[in-house]
């Protein structure tokens, strides 16, 4: 080891508990949730029921994935505030092309609809995100302002396309597109094993991969990376491009549980997911974030939204609760890191 | 032969000119100073040495022949490495990941290709022994000190067999005897044959190791001679404009 070739006289090694995921505000989050979970099974007896737990992961699920898009994006140092208006024009385009291949009898083998559908559909988030990556890396627009724009541009044409109403997916893989979306295996919500799956999947690329290390490096130092040979607008475009297609994925599970996209759908969303990424840990001002931290800090809100319905907290408390835990986890980690320097 | 030569280079930012004609040449494990006032040109001379920019007259020859670096991945593949001013580290990373960072060690197939953690962390190890500096391959940049970064910053530039190694201001932000350290360092690489420009506003570190010194004023070349045949007082002179040129 290097402590034998080297003598650090006056370096000490900092402790396991005060590096690595130990020091991190993922794992304080994760604390606060476990007591808070402890807390709720002991106030109220059905928290910890089947039905309920069930009832969570389902719910915080539909903002999960979108959560894991966005974290990928805040580590760059980027923000997208359109993840919600991709969410609902996603899932509209999708439901949209199952109506109209319906229409048109296009039917060549079972399936068919659903797969041009979803090609739709992702097609629709891909170009999206494409478009905010492209202004973001190349033009060198500001990604609030350009995001902020987007967040209305795509909103806006989910009303053209539907006139304001809502889009119900028809056809004869309807049943197909409700199994998909909003079934279930083995009595667990396939929305949660999708998310199970990508959150390792975006865990096993951020830590393991040269990519994902470039995603941490473009957040810590941009010019840095550029300096080093990083491709650094490259990674920019793609990772927006990831951020809204895991936001239509979002949003086509959403209208399948509803069994309809409204065009309001996932309206202010964005807000919820951004404050799920941060209470897990991502920084705002980059390089800093994980897939554990985007999950956990989805759990969190959705725990403490269920749990004040449990306890017959007047809802409208919510809000101002998640705003508090908002505060209350960056100021941990502030204080955190004043007192190791 | 010379390694690297520069004639006649130019730059141009619109209305401004700051490079003018300027050429000179660089042999092989050759340590030459670069020395200037503030807005003399050095830095766009790195610039254009390390391929950030592209000189607008004049041309470059490395090796003997025409060279167009159009990027930093570039200079680094004909061999010149740059250690730049401000590091260009990226904080929230470890030692060794900034080391390696744009030219991770992976393995695997086709896009699929995963982090050699130990093996990058090994060879972070062994650069840091070599440069005999008290720097953990995987703690963090942020952690560290002035020295310690600038530790990572030259580790950097010796992971391939660079041939010419541009240090700009690379003993600014450290300790007297980190210094010292920087330029043992220096010497070493000239015993290895390899070629540094040291870009520098310390008198003392460039008449200590340098064996040629070239200073440039208001972005022309004013002098360029061996070190032994100069004084600090006359490159003081020459920076400031008190001697026309030497």
């Amino acid at each position: 080891m290097a402590d034998t070739v080297q003598g650090f006289s006056n370096v000490r090694r900092t402790r396991f508990w005060q590096r690595g995921f130990f020091a991190s505000q993922t794992a304080y989050v994760l604390l606060a949730l476990v007591v808070l979970v402890f807390a709720m099974s002991l106030a109220s007896g059905n928290f910890l029921s089947p039905g309920n737990i069930s009832n969570i992961v389902r719910n915080f699920s539909f903002i999960a994935i979108a959560t894991l898009g966005i974290t990928l994006v805040i580590i760059t140092g980027g923000i997208d505030l359109s993840v919600g208006s991709t969410m609902a024009l996603s899932a509209t385009t999708t439901s949209l092309t199952m109506v109209g291949l319906t229409a048109a009898g296009f039917y060549p083998f079972p399936g068919s609809q659903l797969i041009l559908a979803l090609i739709a559909g992702f097609g629709t988030a891909a170009i999206i995100g494409f478009a905010n990556g492209f202004a973001i890396a190349k033009l060198k627009l500001s990604p609030f302002v350009t995001t902020l724009g987007s967040l209305s541009i795509v909103r806006g044409l989910t009303y053209v396309a539907t006139q304001g109403r809502g889009t119900a997916p028809t056809g004869p893989d309807k049943a197909l597109f409700l199994a998909i979306t909003s079934g279930q295996v083995g009595g667990i919500p396939v929305s949660f094993l999708y998310l199970v799956v990508l959150a390792v999947l975006m865990w096993l690329v951020l830590n393991h991969t040269a990519w994902g290390r470039h995603v941490y490096a473009i957040g810590g130092n941009e010019a840095a990376g550029r300096l080093t040979g990083v491709p650094v607008d490259r990674v920019k475009i793609q990772v927006y491009v990831l951020c809204s297609l895991a936001a239509g994925f979002n949003g086509i599970i959403i209208s399948g549980w509803l069994g309809s996209a409204p065009a309001n759908l996932a309206q202010a969303y964005e807000l919820t997911i951004i404050a799920a990424a941060v209470i897990g840990g991502a920084n705002l001002a980059g390089g800093v974030g994980g897939a554990a931290g985007a999950i956990i800090g989805c759990i969190l809100i959705e725990v403490i939204r269920n749990g004040l319905v449990l306890a017959r907290v007047d809802p409208y408390w919510q809000q101002t609760l998640v705003g508090c835990i908002i505060v209350a986890a960056v100021l941990v980690d502030r204080f955190r890191s004043l007192r190791s320097g | 032969m010379a390694l690297l030569e520069l004639r006649n280079v130019s730059k141009e930012f619109g209305a401004i000119r700051a490079l003018n004609d300027v050429s000179f040449t660089i042999k092989p494990g050759e340590i030459v100073g670069l020395m200037g006032d503030n807005g003399a040109g050095k830095s766009t001379l790195v610039k254009i040495m390390s391929g950030i920019y592209q000189p607008t007259g004049g041309e470059l020859l490395f090796g003997g022949e025409r060279a167009h670096i159009h990027s930093p991945g570039e200079a680094r593949r004909l061999g010149i490495e740059t250690v730049y001013q401000d590091l260009a580290l990226a904080d929230n990373l470890t030692a060794s990941a900034n080391i390696f960072l744009g030219r991770e060690l992976k393995y695997g197939f086709g896009p699929f290709k995963l982090l050699r953690h130990r093996a990058m962390n090994a060879r972070a190890v062994e650069l840091f022994a070599e440069l005999k500096s008290e720097t953990r391959a995987d703690d963090l940049v942020r952690q560290m000190s002035g020295g310690q970064r600038q530790a990572v910053a030259i580790a950097r530039t010796r992971l391939t067999d660079a041939r010419l190694i541009l240090m700009d201001e690379p003993t600014a932000a450290i300790s007297v005897r980190q210094v010292a350290e920087v330029l043992g360092l220096i010497h070493r690489l000239r015993d290895a044959g390899i070629a540094v420009i040291l870009i520098s506003h310390r008198m003392p570190d460039v008449f200590a190791v340098c064996e040629r010194v070239i200073v440039m004023r208001r972005g022309s070349k004013v002098a360029d001679k061996p070190i032994a045949g100069s004084s600090p007082e006359e490159v003081t002179a020459l920076i400031t404009g008190a001697l026309e040129a030497a």
